[in-house]
């Protein structure tokens, strides 16, 4: 170990959010640092690169005010987590310290925030429900426990109400399950930080919640660790306290956008659209701390948030998210324009692992039928929709026509809910018999026959 | 040569150390906990080091070691089965040494060394040997492994060797003095030599009807899959490693998901094998490199992957080598090379990017073992277009140097049309190479009814646009019996259910049936179009339901014959 009561006062360069020492003792890969202004205020850093010739620090806060007289002292340990149970129902800072006014974490345990990679061969395969109370989302693209599922929004769609209507609606189903969710928010403004935080504490969803909140103004390399704070934190809560645990994690496109930023200070050769060539590597690391362990009770699950950049699902962070990721939601302008909330665009949203956690014993034997008859169903009407934008809708069938009307009324009644509506999937599924009701029996060909005896509403 | 240096400076997986003198690509210990790398490159007195496992915390000053051995697997009877890591570490035991996390300074060899095997000498004391023959056999579940002569080892005579149940390291012969065991090392970037390289010309028979018939990949070829997201790359692979008529499999999961893995992993030792009897995992060997795993280890799990194929390829094995994704490690190559700050190319990817992946697919080969004996390495690279553009250097490198092609379509799979491999746009180069293993296997006019086949495709591309001006009445009727063909072709032969017990498997015999029929429906059409009969007619005849459903059926092969004497008997009530 180095002697961390040593200060060097060697600073031969500062550029960016780095600095440069000079003539250290032998100091860490990612040791953690403090560097001392001449003001006696600490900034805290990391070592990003360490040789016997000279050490690379990147200051979290950022480096404006620090001169060549600054003094750096490194502290002989790389960036740990103080974790506890007590941490539930607390809202906290992008670098964990409390922001509700509250006492100081006392921990229970300290972990390093980079976690390890979950070995494969411990890895259950997901395969139990969580409800979010969304009919999109629990009726047609299945959220399981220990999967990560992204939605896709775009600037101006409502994907932080929606954010917080899943944190306060889900819910595990089954007894002797405790539940939590860890609400991760990364480069929000301050008016979103108001909202959150008064919605967390109105509607009690904070009772079950740790929330960490990283502002827009805030360095860029705080909101590179955020996440990992709260993914420890999280793992801490799913694999030692047995809990199942949904993250929620907005917006992971400012998150990128500092890692692009970070880059391109460290003068790193960019990759596609300037971004990091090891954006999918980070990015995996994130995403992959979701997971079920075998022989533990508790998860992980998660949902990040990201907005497409002019709504391009090709862009590098939609792109490699979705290959990482198992599935994704899509929220639609269009939807969206149309007054319908939440916007979820069910034709290009895919929930990967929602086999496994529907059906029988999971939500109800008719799910899976239900699910295929909604998505094939819609999908013709919606075709039919631009086929009337040419030739009218007179010279459509009767039975083209009651498609066409099936669109409008599954956006109306599947789609659209209340802000504060909580469906269960029973409820979910009901609905969409009572819609399929609109349509002919020999249309309801997904469906089979003992499904449609038992369930479908005689008219 | 001194083998002790120290640590000089640490920047994320690169180390650079002084004080040892390796050469290239040797293995080193690197720091006090010992994390096992890779020399990169060498500056002067300087070492640069990648290094497979995490890096924080460790200083400048550090000890490293070096092994003087370039990255090596072990190879001999235990593999089978196995599950690894990008470096042959097996997960299994890794999980049992510290956990349901995989943290840093843990080795594990990748075979396990205290088991016995039951040794079979296959030749006498006093015979004469050479490198790659086999000496004996071990019974290793299903599959007989054969126990082989070094390749360190030109020629000698076996002084001894007994039957008898040993261990990997224990000495089963003795040649010229140099004792022999079942373990082999080998370094997993060099090649292991073959006698001679054949011309590829027996197709890899995978039981899906769009590859077998129309785009078929010949043993020891290579194929890439690219595809966008959710198009079913994973899907197509797990498809192919279970059914692909190879004798090994090697799966490499390359940066891929966790959850992904976990699928392969759980699913592979409950398949049932159906040219064993036993499970698909018996002949199995896995390699499970997720991407939140070190980025080293991934670029080097695809050699490790290589390595093991070969091996088994030198006792005249057919294998096949999935790796999925060669964009992930690709990516790995990036990421190392932007450390090392070298010159980038397009993309941000190295210069080499597409020297190693040629490397990579030249090792697939359809080769003379050493042993004598003919083996096969077959190699289906995944490849992730960013975006889905296939414009991109991976793909675009990658294309340059596999036969076949088997593009994946995000429209297809809109239309739920299964496997996604788009007929217009997917090609083999070995078509005319397997041309007579088809004639000889199948039928000899098997060729012109594929080149048929894909002639009524290719047509009904071009109708569809005009179709989609003017509307389908205003075709010509010979015109609209083609379109019938075509959507024919699509639906009962191209279309398959990975998930039906009938349908997931075809054999090739059956293929040429199916075909064959759709080929007579047509000629039947043309003929009673020209005696006059109206194209509504022959376009209603039930028997195109039947032969419809014909393939879930699990008569299937009866029910094929009932539909094609259905067709006579309903053609010839129209009169023809």
């Amino acid at each position: 170990m180095a002697d961390i009561t040593k200060e060097y006062k060697t600073i031969s360069q500062i550029a960016g959010p780095l600095v440069y020492v000079k003539n250290t003792d032998p100091v860490g890969y990612k040791e953690m640092v403090n560097v001392r202004l001449s003001d006696g205020s600490i900034r805290r850093g990391q070592v990003l690169d360490t040789s016997d010739d000279i050490v690379v620090i990147q200051v979290f806060e950022g480096t404006t005010g620090i001169d060549r007289d600054a003094s750096v002292r490194f502290l002989g340990d790389t960036m740990k987590m103080p974790v506890s149970r007590d941490m539930i129902g607390r809202i906290l800072s992008g670098s964990g310290e409390p922001l509700d006014g509250g006492a100081r974490i006392v921990p229970e345990k300290e972990l390093d925030i980079e976690g390890g990679a979950i070995n494969p061969w411990a890895r259950d395969s997901p395969s139990d429900f969580i409800q979010t109370g969304i009919s999109t989302i629990d009726g047609m693209n299945t959220l399981v426990r220990g999967q990560k599922l992204p939605i896709f929004s775009q600037s101006g769609l409502p994907h932080n109400e929606m954010a917080l209507q899943i944190a306060r609606q889900a819910k595990v189903r089954g007894e002797n399950e405790e539940f939590a969710v860890v609400f991760i928010a990364m480069g929000i403004t301050n008016e979103e930080k108001q909202m959150f935080m008064k919605e967390f504490e109105r509607t009690g969803a904070l009772k079950s919640a740790v929330v960490f909140l990283n502002l827009a103004d805030d360095p860029a390399v705080e909101r590179t660790l955020t996440p990992r704070l709260g993914l420890t934190t999280a793992e801490y809560m799913a694999f030692d306290l047995g809990m199942q645990v949904l993250v929620i994690m907005t917006d992971v496109t400012n998150y990128c956008e500092a890692l692009r930023q970070i880059g391109a200070a460290r003068d790193e050769v960019p990759g596609r659209r300037g971004y990091p060539g090891y954006m999918y590597t980070d990015l995996a690391q994130l995403y992959e701390r979701a997971g079920r362990i075998k022989g533990k009770k508790g998860s992980i699950t998660q949902i990040p948030i990201l907005t497409m950049p002019s709504g391009d699902i090709t862009h590098p962070i939609p792109d490699l998210s979705g290959y990482i990721t198992e599935g994704q939601i899509v929220l639609s302008m269009e939807l969206h324009r149309a007054g319908i909330y939440p916007p979820v665009n069910v034709s290009s949203s895919l929930s990967r692992l929602m086999g496994g956690g529907t059906g029988a014993g999971k939500t109800r034997e008719d799910h899976k039928n239900v699910s295929d008859q909604l998505y094939a169903s819609y999908a013709e009407g919606k075709d039919l929709r631009g086929l009337v934008a040419i030739v009218g809708k007179d010279s459509l069938s009767a039975k083209d026509r009651k498609l066409l009307d099936f669109a409008d009324i599954f956006e109306d009644r599947i789609v659209r809910q209340g802000i504060d509506e909580d469906r269960s999937i029973e409820e979910t599924l009901d609905i969409a018999w009572e819609i399929f009701t609109e349509l002919d029996l020999d249309q309801l060909t997904r469906i089979s026959r003992k499904y449609l005896e038992k369930y479908l509403p005689k008219k | 040569m001194s083998t002790e240096g120290v640590i000089y400076r640490v920047a994320g997986p690169v180390v650079t150390a002084t004080g040892i003198s390796p050469k290239m690509y040797d293995v080193v210990h690197v720091g006090n906990e010992q994390l096992m790398g890779e020399v990169i490159k060498i500056v002067g007195d300087y070492s640069i080091i990648q290094v497979y496992e995490d890096t924080s915390g460790i200083k400048p000053g550090e000890p490293v070691t070096n092994t003087g051995k370039p990255l090596s697997v072990e190879l001999g009877p235990g593999l089978l089965t196995s599950v690894y890591d990008g470096i042959q570490r097996p997960l299994p035991v890794l999980r049992e040494k510290m956990g349901d996390f995989i943290y840093r300074g843990v080795s594990a060899p990748g075979l396990d060394h205290a088991k016995k095997w039951d040794f079979v000498p296959a030749v006498k004391v006093g015979d004469t040997v050479t490198a790659g023959q086999v000496l004996g056999t071990v019974q290793e579940g299903p599959m007989v492994h054969k126990i082989m002569v070094p390749v360190s080892i030109e020629k000698g005579k076996v002084e001894s060797i007994l039957p008898g149940s040993f261990t990997v390291d224990e000495t089963i012969a003795l040649i010229d003095g140099k004792e022999v065991s079942m373990i082999q090392y080998w370094p997993v970037r060099v090649p292991r030599p073959v006698a001679e390289k054949y011309q590829p010309d027996v197709p890899l028979i995978t039981g899906l009807r769009v590859l077998d018939t129309m785009f078929p990949l010949a043993k020891g070829g290579a194929a890439a899959i690219p595809g966008a997201f959710g198009t079913g790359k994973t899907v197509t692979q797990q498809s192919l490693a279970k059914f692909s008529d190879a004798d090994i499999v090697v799966y490499i999961g390359c940066g891929e998901r966790g959850n992904e893995m976990t699928e392969v992993l759980t699913e592979f030792p409950e398949l049932d094998d159906p040219r064993t009897g036993e499970k698909l995992m018996k002949r199995t060997v896995l390699i499970a490199n997720t991407s939140n795993l070190p980025v080293a280890a991934r670029e080097a799990s695809v050699y490790t992957g290589m390595t093991i194929a070969e091996y088994f390829r030198d006792m005249g094995y057919n294998v096949a080598l999935m790796a999925d994704s060669t964009s992930r490690w690709a990516e790995a190559m990036r990421e190392i090379s932007s450390r090392l700050e070298e010159m980038p190319g397009e993309e941000g990817y190295p210069a080499y990017l597409a020297g190693r992946l040629s490397e990579f697919y030249e090792r697939a080969c359809r080769a003379k073992a050493l042993c004598g004996d003919d083996g096969s390495i077959s190699v289906i690279g995944a490849v992730s277009p960013p975006g889905g553009d296939l414009s991109e250097p991976v793909t675009q490198n990658t294309l340059r140097i596999v036969r076949v092609f088997w593009a994946l379509d995000t429209k297809l799979r809109e239309r739920r049309h299964f496997p996604t491999i788009n007929w217009l746009t997917s090609y083999t180069m070995y078509d005319k190479q397997l041309l007579q293993w088809y004639k000889d296997n199948v039928a000899e006019d098997f060729p012109t009814l594929r080149a048929w086949a894909m002639g009524i495709l290719q047509k009904e591309s071009e109708l569809q646009e005009v179709v989609q001006m003017v509307g389908s009445d205003s075709l010509p009727d010979e015109q609209k019996v083609t379109l019938e063909v075509a959507k024919m072709i699509r639906e009962i032969f191209l279309q398959q259910n990975a998930y039906d017990e009938v349908d997931m498997y075809c054999p090739i015999q059956r293929q040429y049936v199916m075909m064959s029929l759709i080929r007579k429906y047509s000629d039947l059409a043309d003929k009673a179009l020209a005696a006059g009969v109206q194209v509504d007619k022959i376009a209603t005849l039930p028997v195109k339901t039947r032969f419809n459903q014909a393939k879930y059926e699990k008569t299937i092969d009866e029910e094929l014959k009932a539909v094609s004497e259905d067709m006579d008997k309903q053609f010839a009530e129209l009169g023809v």
